[in-house]
């Protein structure tokens, strides 16, 4: 998609912002890989947040300077982390335990597609023999909220926002919210509500990149944070 | 009884038999047994089934598991992942694979933990809400509880473990450092025969606390001590 002037998609920091903004006081989160890693760089810090890795760690801290490394204190990415007074170790079993027990406030993921209905698809891409599906299916059913980030649309142009998956789905039904670079979208029990817009774009812009129905919310807003 | 205590990885993994099912554990990269895999692409034992996070790290040239697929020494692997989490890595585990010239089963990670878990407990199934509705449930018994639906899954049992621990006592109770404990309590008791290899010295009985042993060495029955010029956990 072309952006000129006026119409100003969101970057990749400014999404993980955006989403990070949604992290209650004393939360328990869970970041995947890539985009959602970023969040835990901009979250209040009035806010204190408990980060957990589903390698078995809770409570572990930003990323380690180089030369600083512990070679066995990664996270879930694989990116060496330094650890916080309280930090706890799991093992796997555990650690999926707490996963699936519910103690996770927030997960935030990446996704190929999201529907509607909070189905997602992100673990294999459609035909591919080999899935990568590490813990994601886990956090997606046991985390108390899903929250994902990805592209408004494919590198060629195809939604994925879409009426229902076309690709092998993750969870059914559990996808909360959704940023992408063009809006901020809340999944109802109506589809689609979009809460909040990027700069320069139009509901029927946005509408015309999307393959489901979108109900655009009465205070629609636009984004309401900027890129850094 | 016979010391757990072993002189080299050699001989700790010379009676591992073709055909053999393996664990491994280790998450990106810390508690990967680097040195036992490495002994067990000397020995040559082939036809393997491999039960690990990953079958390898991807475009990682440390030693780990993706030495024995290239080696064509794996048969069969059980992982939570059989591609990279970037698509667009493509390894030798993925050209086998997409030759059918290696088997996969690919399970949410959580699930291969249970299982793994549930074979050390004596558990014969249990019902997991987690594939409910996916790929992951095809041909296997749903249940509802309480109006949810789960998926009944089976354990995963192995012939051996192999380990990475921080330390060992001689009777083999054991310590991890930080996320190199990963899949490694559950491994232990999952398998018939456990190897560990341990970044430090073997201490005498009782010099670890019993409130601060990790995996006790009842569940472990071959220990090997890296030594300085073994293969170290470090950044790739």
């Amino acid at each position: 998609m072309s952006a000129t002037p006026d119409k100003q998609p969101l970057n990749r920091q400014a999404m993980a912002d955006r989403v990070a903004m949604e992290f209650g006081d004393g939360w328990i989160v869970n970041l995947g890989i890539g985009i959602p890693t970023l969040c835990s760089n901009y979250v209040d810090p009035d806010k204190q947040i408990i980060y957990q890795s589903e390698n078995g760690l809770l409570n572990y801290g930003p990323l380690a300077v180089e030369g600083e490394e512990d070679p066995n204190l990664v996270n879930a990415g694989g990116q060496y982390v330094i650890p916080l007074p309280g930090m706890a170790v799991l093992d796997h079993a555990d650690s999926f335990a707490l996963i699936r027990g519910g103690y996770v406030d927030v997960t935030v993921l990446g996704a190929y597609q999201v529907a509607a209905n909070g189905d997602f698809a992100n673990w294999k891409l459609s035909g591919a023999n080999g899935g990568s599906i590490g813990g994601a299916m886990d956090l997606a059913v046991g985390a108390q909220r899903v929250f994902i980030i990805m592209e408004h649309t494919t590198r060629d142009g195809a939604p994925r926002l879409v009426t229902a998956c076309g690709m092998p789905v993750t969870a059914l039904g559990v996808v909360k919210l959704v940023a992408t670079n063009l809006g901020l979208f809340e999944i109802t029990g109506c589809g689609f509500l979009m809460r909040e817009i990027a700069p320069g774009y139009t509901p029927e812009e946005v509408r015309a990149l999307t393959d489901a129905p979108i109900t655009v919310a009465g205070d629609l807003r636009t984004f309401a944070t900027v890129p850094r | 009884m016979n010391s757990k205590v072993y002189d080299t990885f050699d001989a700790a993994v010379s009676d591992i038999p073709d055909g053999a099912t393996i664990m491994s554990s280790g998450f990106a990269g810390p508690g990967t047994p680097r040195n036992l895999i490495a002994a067990l692409l000397r020995q040559g034992a082939t036809g393997l089934t491999a039960v690990s996070n990953t079958p390898g790290r991807w475009a990682d040239p440390r030693m780990d598991l993706g030495s024995l697929v290239a080696a064509g020494r794996i048969r069969k692997v059980l992982a939570a992942f059989t591609a990279s989490p970037h698509p667009s890595v493509r390894t030798t585990f993925s050209e086998l694979l997409d030759a059918g010239d290696i088997e996969a089963e690919l399970m949410p990670q959580g699930t291969l933990a249970e299982r793994i878990r549930a074979a050390g407990a004596g558990i014969a199934a249990f019902y997991t809400p987690t594939g409910v509705g996916t790929e992951m449930a095809d041909g296997k018994e749903i249940r509802s509880f309480d109006g949810r639906d789960y998926v009944m899954e089976l354990p995963i049992h192995a012939d051996y473990a192999m380990l990475r621990a921080h330390r060992a006592d001689e009777m083999g109770n054991l310590q991890y450092h930080l996320t190199q404990r990963n899949f490694g309590p559950i491994m232990a008791r999952a398998a018939r025969i456990t190897l560990v290899e341990v970044d430090e010295p073997i201490v005498e009985a009782g010099a670890i606390d019993p409130d601060a042993v990790h995996t006790p060495g009842i569940f472990v029955d071959r220990i090997v001590v890296v030594p300085p010029d073994g293969i170290q956990e470090a950044r790739a």
